[in-house]
């Protein structure tokens, strides 16, 4: 029965809306902190999050983030509506950015953001499809990093 | 050292979240990338650097930084101003630059390694 526990939420993201930036992912920390979950945790999830927050808001019209914590594990799982990613991993590549130049005027767009988040979660998977929209789906197991 | 003797000390601006300045600074981080601060900042980091915008209160409590120092004279835009004070978040200010502001915090004792 344990496997069937799960804590759900869901929220969306706007793209452009650079002013609300950062704000799911903060939810997300301070609901994870609320449910008692370990801080190294906490902080990795708050650090992939913000990151997949940021890209929903810099590069896509619309996402969904949606979030599960279970008794073995939390699973974020962002989905958008945008314009995709042709090459998955040179998007991955660390300091590759498509950013335009006001982002990087605002300090995004060094390239670190996808890496941030494969680095910060215990699982990591993204698809995109072009001119649709990406899905990343990240897992951070509760009892620190799996062997 | 908490953030209020700092203040007084360098005689920084206090541009918003003074509700929080007794809180203790364990070290600190220059940057105005914002995914390098995610990277590296660290909780309890003061966190230096010359970007005004609302992103950096989400970045700093998302990290549980300390607080934020401005360089250079610049004003945090309005936004950045009311979410610090949303999130208790001290938002200090300086007419100093990184460099600068970084020689005299190490002169006060503190380090970036810990």
């Amino acid at each position: 029965m344990e496997e069937d526990l799960c804590y759900r939420q869901e929220y969306s993201l706007k793209g452009g809306e650079f002013a609300r930036a950062g704000e799911v992912s903060r939810r997300i920390k301070d609901l994870l902190k609320e449910l008692g979950l370990d801080v190294q945790v906490v902080r990795r999830a708050a650090i992939a999050s913000f990151e997949a927050e940021m890209n929903v808001i810099m590069y896509a019209f619309q996402g969904t983030v949606r979030l599960a914590v279970t008794p073995a594990d939390v699973t974020i799982i962002v989905d958008d509506h945008g314009p995709g990613i042709p090459d998955i991993e040179l998007a991955m590549t660390e300091g590759y950015s498509t950013a335009t130049r006001e982002m990087r005027e605002l300090g995004f767009g060094a390239g670190m953001g996808l890496p941030n988040i494969k680095r910060n979660a215990d699982v990591f998977r993204i698809v995109s499809e072009p001119g649709r929209g990406t899905r990343l789906e990240m897992t951070f197991a509760r009892d620190g990093r799996p062997s | 050292m908490t953030l209020s003797d700092i203040v007084r000390q360098l005689e920084l601006k206090v541009h918003a979240g003074r509700g929080g300045l007794d809180r203790p600074v364990a070290g600190a981080y220059i940057g105005d990338l914002m995914s390098d601060v995610m990277a590296h900042g660290r909780k309890d980091d003061l966190w230096i650097t010359i970007q005004i915008h609302p992103n950096v209160v989400a970045v700093a409590v998302l990290k549980d930084l300390a607080g934020v120092i401005i360089t250079n004279g610049r004003e945090p835009s309005e936004d950045t101003v009311r979410q610090s004070e949303e999130q208790r978040l001290p938002l200090l200010g300086t007419s100093l630059g990184a460099f600068e502001l970084s020689g005299r915090l190490h002169q006060l004792g503190l380090r970036g390694a810990r």
